[in-house]
């Protein structure tokens, strides 16, 4: 069973149909990136190499931007790209943060 | 009219409209009268007694409109309303709106009942009239084009928008073919998603009408400051308001799009509708829906006999009035959260489904869930019902061009 799908062709992220471990390998046609930290199911990666105000593309439709140099394999979530309309509102450990848009 | 048997045993109501439950509605009109109508309500709890009620003292035209849709619902048989007195809700027209609807409609209020005890006592003698005057409501045949089934998402994660959001868009196809009328809403949940949506509308008009309704909720938010985001949805996965929006737009199918329709509007005709639930004008009473309850609540306001909930975190709750059926998009929450989930959407990821197999599990979940089979959060007892305060000015002709 695959661990990963593209829901679109044209997008440039995969998403994780199961829980990865830190040090589990994700291969990308000849790519291997090795997880620092564990991703969870239903978190994205980048299918593909993706330059900063690059748009994040899932479902076929535009989600985002990158706000870092993204490489392919690796982690897309709220260290490296940023809604186009509202800020992301999260709790980590108890702490608020407003991630701007 | 056509259109294949649904259950041949629904709730007949005096409007032509019919029911798959057949409860009493016990509502308080101000948080003031919450304690006494919870405790009228508490030894009938199993015995279809609903409780819902409106906590505001300051009247609301919204608020009046919704109770009264909610409590002249196909599901609801009869009413007991619980005022305080001296709260500012128009508990007079209320009842008035109930009784023109043939409906055993009873109201107490507690400064003129004596008290705390008089009213539960009073209360809990007109519930159990009311109770016996229910066995003898007339019961039909019901179609399925006579069946209304709204949809919400809470609580959702990264394969919400992947598991049960599109199989709730393939029992959605479904239904809509069959002339069954199918509500999905959030306007503020479609934003990002309002380009791709517009080539759905039955019209141009309304196409403009959507893009605008969804431009609406965007304003809103972004004067709030604030997406219809939680904390949760992040560490499922998703990471910005557009791409949680478009998770949430699969749960609409791909059927055309027949009308938009605001809180408490009941489609006159089968057909797939999208609910403006972000009010009108300036931003004046703060978010426009609470909580998924809130969202819930104004689905069946618009005549929803069933509710099709999304979630890939785990929420539990059920509702008031109509049964919600819990369609699971992740599969470690499914393992996690069994006894409170109908559907395993998530075992599509696992390889042990596809989309159009849990489309028909739930088409066919909504057929015995119509003919008395209770749902995970029905026999659980979940009943959560929240009314909060907004403004809408009305529908305009072209909002629901297929009807004309």
């Amino acid at each position: 069973m695959l661990s990963t799908i593209r829901l679109f062709p044209t997008d440039n992220v995969l998403v994780l149909t199961r829980n990865f471990q830190a040090g589990e390998t994700i291969e990308l046609g000849d790519i291997h990136r090795t997880l620092q930290t564990p991703i969870g199911l239903g978190h994205k990666i980048a299918a593909c190499a993706i330059s900063p105000g690059e748009k994040i593309q899932k479902y076929g439709a535009p989600i985002g931007s990158a706000t870092a140099p993204i490489e392919p394999g690796e982690h897309i979530h709220l260290h490296n790209m940023k809604s186009d309309y509202l800020p992301t509102f999260t709790l980590d450990e108890g702490r608020e943060f407003h991630h701007t848009a | 009219m056509n259109g294949s048997i649904l259950t041949p045993k629904a709730y007949l109501r005096s409007d032509g409209r019919k029911g798959i439950r057949n409860i009493v509605s016990i509502v308080y009109l101000v948080e003031c009268a919450h304690h006494v109508a919870r405790e009228i309500q508490l030894p009938f709890r199993e015995q279809g007694v609903h409780l819902m009620g409106f906590s505001g003292c300051y009247p609301n035209e919204y608020s009046f409109r919704m109770m009264r849709s909610l409590c002249t619902h196909p599901n609801v048989g009869a009413v007991l309303l619980v005022s305080l007195g001296c709260e500012g809700f128009n508990r007079r027209g209320l009842l008035e709106a109930i009784r023109e609807t043939g409906r055993e409609a009873e109201l107490l209020v507690i400064q003129n009942e004596g008290g705390t005890r008089s009213t539960i006592q009073a209360g809990r003698e007109k519930l159990a009239c009311m109770l016996q005057v229910l066995e003898h409501t007339l019961c039909v045949a019901m179609r399925i084009d006579e069946l209304i089934v709204g949809t919400v998402c809470g609580g959702s994660d990264g394969t919400s928008g992947i598991t049960a959001n599109p199989a709730i868009g393939r029992a959605f196809d479904r239904l809509v073919s069959e002339n069954a009328c199918c509500i999905f809403e959030e306007t503020g949940e479609l934003i990002g998603c309002e380009h791709i949506m517009v080539s759905r509308a039955a019209t141009r008009e309304l196409g403009h009408i959507l893009t605008n309704s969804v431009a609406k909720a965007a304003r809103y938010y972004a004067t709030l400051g604030h997406g219809s985001f939680a904390p949760g949805n992040a560490d499922g996965g998703l990471t910005t308001q557009e791409e949680k929006s478009m998770g949430a737009y699969s749960k609409s199918g791909s059927s055309p799009i027949s009308g938009l329709i605001k809180p408490g509007d009941i489609p006159r005709m089968g057909g797939l509708y999208l609910l403006d639930v972000v009010p009108d004008g300036d931003v004046r009473f703060g978010f426009p829906n609470i909580n998924d309850n809130a969202e819930i609540a104004e689905l069946i306001a618009c005549g929803s006999h069933v509710i099709l909930f999304a979630t890939g975190r785990g929420s539990v709750v059920g509702s008031a009035i109509s049964p919600v059926i819990k369609v699971c998009a992740n599969p470690e929450t499914f393992r996690n959260l069994p006894e409170d989930m109908d559907i395993n959407a998530g075992r599509i990821l696992e390889g042990l489904g596809g989309l159009d197999e849990v489309g028909d599990e739930i088409h066919s979940l909504i057929a015995r869930v119509a003919n008395g089979q209770p749902t995970a959060s029905e026999a659980l007892g979940h009943q959560e019902f929240v009314l909060g305060y907004k403004s809408f000015e009305p529908i305009g002709p072209t909002c629901h061009p297929t009807y004309q």
